[in-house]
């Protein structure tokens, strides 16, 4: 099966150093660049929850002042939510689609290279503003009217929208990107109902984000408008509604919590049957909940507004369509048990975090079925006892999730297993700090603590509690080191791990570790949902590792990163300033010029 | 020997452990130590949401208990084991998969349906008899108002046991939650609009309760009280509010602290009735009377009203009142203010 590169018509490029990345437009090099440096802003988003909770740890403690403290838990949700767990998935998304659906690439190679460099320079320049007179500091949620120019002057919030503008440019040109070529770029033979469970949630995701995101484009447009112009969009002095802001954010806020969701879930309906040697317990019915999840993830957004005072018809309508929700997550939970129930699991790290998953998911689905009755929810809603909810779904869940992923692809991506002793005491160590962390806030907040408070009053009862959450921290931040010696030692030393070390059933198996630039010689013809368990296995193993023709791929390009370093300077000058904009517009315009002359060979 | 349960019984316990347990560690616990508890209702509403949050609890514990014991026991019998034969490759069972769609459709349903009911039924207007009271939230106070007692105070809310309460919400400045957890749900106070919440408090006591929604530096700094009072202790409250403030006597302390109250800025902000009109600071007419300051985060005692008045956006980050300093007042003169504002009964 020894592949030769002669029949390969790619344009000489480099294929090492830092030019030959600048350059890049190979779907598994931008993967690689998305997922190291979502996991940097991970750590960064890290150290901003350490810094809340050490402040947190005893009553009127004053670590921190209550300004800084704002910014904090601003910047981490925002940082975790944009900058680690999207763009987390959003590596998963680009390693794995084309090599799952049977393609050399992605549609839209240089477009994926744009969405890389707009997210890179767009998360950098939200967290200069630290350096730039204070980071934003009105939440992540940025409720007007706290975020007008009369209640937060200093250029905090100006960063916070002009940032998200920016990274909304990645997230749409990524979306974009995944459906064209989820639609249209699937091997011969592959159905859309013969396609990986990753493959479905990574569309359905992808339409979630370019029907989510215009919406926030729009809110944060008439805020940009407000606070720069001088427009009444949210001033209540000029007979604005400030609720026109909760609606639009959470409009576009829902969906996108099943953005950070539907992912992880994708990949643990990966991981499940690969190590339980069985296949997916209702293929079907988890596409369909996952479809539905994400159509039902437009009609709940007032499930976060219920202490607004809507009225009790809207409270009961978001209630029920809130409610709803529950049912297809219930399915999936389900069929997951039923995939792993009669099967031969083999406890890898990839599986214990993929059934970590399953539980935490469910503690967290559960406390969100509670504050989904609005009278429970007055009293849940802004505690700690949200704090929990959301952490047991994205850390409990998505990050979780994400770290299966990993495991189950370490491999494949570089070639070496990631060692097995440190990514089980990884596993345990997350698993039990992730509960003393998270756990007893649910208590803390029933007995009455709000969130968003820099202290509180030592009379309250809270001091344990929030003593043993920060303690747990301590744990987390342990399991995270374990995780990055685990990686840099299995880079080295890791297990040579060949191209199917797992028994995997999907097409990325069929070809070797880390996977050629072309990805397979010859796209293959696929039968079945799981290909590589079935009788065809073998046959497609051969056709995809045989160069059976001439082979066309894309030649780097540097105008991608050209051209998103120039639309970031273009709305960055709206807050540094023309002399910063204008050089901005010339770049992007050049930029764009450029890459749309540029030779395609 | 084989043990004997009736059957009703035993459910009933089941029942009573189902629910207990997870709320046992907060049950357990008294007011005093959790004073600001949401689980510990003392109206009509947080009777109602308790009621309500007991039959959630009850169904989330059955099915966290299912589902992860499904889990674990999966995860143990079906664990590989040298020799074991491959799995059959199973791809779904209709049958099955319809239950697990049905039933939690039918334990929706039976949560839906209190759910709706419990909206419907704390949505309701008021009582026609109900104290009314105007509630405006500022950064970082709470203000009280009587509009038919003639009253404003501020941080303590005084009501009495019994009688249901009608609160009007609004906002001097940003979104703030009102939220005294002990009668019962939040509700937003938002700019523009007039919110509305009633409840009948139905034990007498003190109970804490502070701002829910993010509004900016000193939004942990924004805390009140409720004084839930028998009916006669609350009439003697109002009598003593609706007196027009304590001139104080010829030639002492606090005579000479009102002088420099009216001669200084403090009464660019705040109101005295009779002695000045500002509207931006909390009412000070019957400011003695009160236990806290400062949005409910000092005791109201002389150290710390000194405190205040010298500096207080250094004793609370963000506070809109000026430093003794920028007020272009002395030091010599905040033991006689501290006196005036004390007579203040």
């Amino acid at each position: 099966m020894a592949t030769t590169t002669a029949a390969i018509h790619a344009p000489v490029q480099a294929e090492s150093g830092l030019w030959s990345w600048i350059t890049t437009v190979d779907h598994k090099r931008i993967g690689i660049l998305y997922g190291t440096t979502a996991f940097v802003f991970f750590l960064i988003g890290g150290l901003e929850a350490t810094i809340m909770r050490l402040q947190l740890m005893r009553p009127d403690n004053t670590l921190v002042s209550p300004d800084f403290y704002n910014e904090l838990f601003t910047m981490h949700g925002t940082t975790m939510i944009f900058l680690a767990v999207m763009p987390l998935s959003a590596s998963f998304f680009n390693f794995l689609i084309p090599l799952m659906i049977g393609a050399r690439d992605v549609a839209f190679p240089r477009l994926n290279a744009f969405s890389y460099w707009i997210f890179l320079f767009g998360a950098i320049f939200l967290n200069l503003s630290f350096f730039f007179g204070g980071a934003p500091d009105v939440g992540w949620f940025g409720y007007s009217n706290l975020t007008s120019k009369q209640f937060s002057p200093g250029h905090g919030v100006d960063f916070w929208a002009v940032g998200l503008q920016i990274l909304g440019i990645a997230s749409l040109a990524a979306g974009f990107n995944f459906i064209v070529t989820i639609v249209n770029m699937r091997a011969p033979g592959m159905k859309l109902m013969r396609m990986p469970l990753f493959v479905w949630m990574t569309l359905v995701t992808s339409f979630l984000i370019i029907l989510a995101f215009p919406v926030i484009t729009v809110a944060l447009v008439f805020l940009l408008f407000d606070r720069f112009t001088g427009t009444n969009f949210y001033v209540p002095a000029a007979g604005a509604d400030p609720v026109l802001w909760q609606h639009l954010f959470w409009l576009f806020g829902h969906p996108e919590v099943y953005i950070l969701i539907l992912p992880a879930m994708g990949i643990i309906s990966e991981v499940l049957p690969t190590f339980s040697r069985k296949p997916l317990f209702g293929y079907p019915v988890v596409v369909y909940s996952g479809i539905f999840i994400g159509f039902m993830g437009w009609g709940v957004w007032s499930h976060h507004m219920f202490a607004v005072g809507l009225g009790p018809l809207a409270d009961s309508f978001f209630a029920l369509t809130t409610m709803l929700i529950a049912i297809p997550t219930g399915v999936k939970i389900f069929n997951w048990l039923g995939t792993i129930w009669g099967g031969r699991i083999e406890f890898k790290t990839a599986m214990l975090f993929a059934l970590g998953f399953i539980a935490m998911f469910t503690m967290g689905g559960l406390s969100g079925f509670m504050h989904a009755s609005p009278p429970a929810d007055l009293q849940q809603t802004d505690t700690y006892f949200v704090v929990a909810h959301i952490h047991y779904v994205l850390y409990g869940g998505a990050i979780m999730g994400i770290f299966a992923g990993i495991y189950y692809w370490f491999p494949k991506i570089t070639g070496r297993k990631l060692g097995e002793g440190l990514g089980q005491l990884h596993f345990w160590l997350n698993f039990v700090a992730l509960n003393v962390t998270f756990f007893p806030m649910h208590f803390v907040g029933l007995l009455g603590m709000p969130r968003r408070i820099y202290t509180y009053a030592p009379h309250m009862g809270f001091d344990w509690m929030n003593l043993l959450s920060t303690a747990g921290v301590f744990g987390i931040i342990a399991a995270v080191l374990v995780f990055m010696w685990n990686v840099s030692r299995s880079l080295r030393h890791g297990e040579v791990a060949g191209p199917d070390p797992w028994g995997g059933a999907t097409l990325e198996w069929a070809i070797p570790s880390p996977p050629p630039a072309h990805n397979f010689g010859t796209i293959p013809t696929v039968h079945s949902l799981d290909p590589l368990w079935h009788r065809e296995g073998p046959e497609l193993v051969k056709t995809a590792n045989r160069i059976g023709g001439p082979i066309h791929m894309p030649p780097g390009s540097h105008w991608p990163m050209a051209s998103a370093l120039g639309i970031t300077l273009l709305l960055s000058g709206m807050v540094f300033g023309w002399w910063l904009g204008i050089p901005g517009v010339l770049i992007t315009l050049y930029g764009i010029y450029s890459w749309a002359f540029e030779p395609c060979t | 020997m084989r043990f004997r349960t009736h059957p009703m019984m035993f459910r009933r316990l089941m029942a009573a452990l189902l629910v207990v347990l997870p709320l046992a560690f907060v049950a357990g616990c008294s007011m005093q130590d959790y004073p600001q508890s949401s689980l510990h209702p003392h109206s009509n509403y947080a009777q109602w949401i308790q009621t309500l949050l007991e039959q959630l609890t009850f169904w989330v514990v059955i099915i966290f208990v299912v589902v992860q014991a499904l889990l674990i026991y999966a995860a143990i019998r079906f664990r590989s084991r040298p020799g074991a034969p491959d799995p059959k490759p199973i791809h779904g069972n209709t049958a099955l998969e319809i239950g697990w769609t049905i039933a939690p459709a039918l334990i929706l349903t039976l949560v839906a349906v209190p759910t709706v009911l419990t909206i419907f039924k704390s949505q309701a207007p008021p009582p026609e008899d109900a104290l009314q009271v105007r509630v405006v939230g500022h950064q970082w106070w709470w203000e009280f108002q009587y509009p038919d007692l003639g009253i404003t105070t501020a941080s303590e809310l005084h009501v009495p046991v019994g009688v249901p309460v009608n609160i009007s919400l609004e906002t001097a400045d940003v979104i703030h939650s009102f939220w005294f957890p002990a009668m019962g749900g939040k509700r937003d106070v938002i700019p523009g609009r007039t919110n509305r919440l009633w409840f009948t408090p139905s034990d007498i006591g003190q109970y804490p309760g502070q701002c829910a929604e993010l509004c900016g530096t000193s939004h942990a700094n924004m805390r009140m009280a409720l004084m839930v009072q028998a009916p006669e202790e609350f009439q003697a409250w109002v009598a003593a509010q609706q007196l027009p403030p304590i001139e104080p006597e010829a030639g002492t302390l606090a005579a000479q602290g009102k002088q420099y109250f009216t001669q200084g800025q403090c009464i660019v902000c705040h109101m005295i009735q009779g002695v000045s009109a500002g509207v931006i600071g909390p009412n000070l007419t019957h400011v003695g009377s009160r236990t806290t300051i400062a949005g409910g985060i000092f005791p109201n005692d002389a150290a710390d009203l000194g405190k205040w008045i010298i500096n207080a956006p250094a004793r609370k980050p963000g506070a809109k009142m000026l430093s003794l300093k920028d007020m272009a007042m002395s030091p010599e003169q905040v033991p006689a203010i501290v006196a005036y504002l004390q007579s203040l009964k």
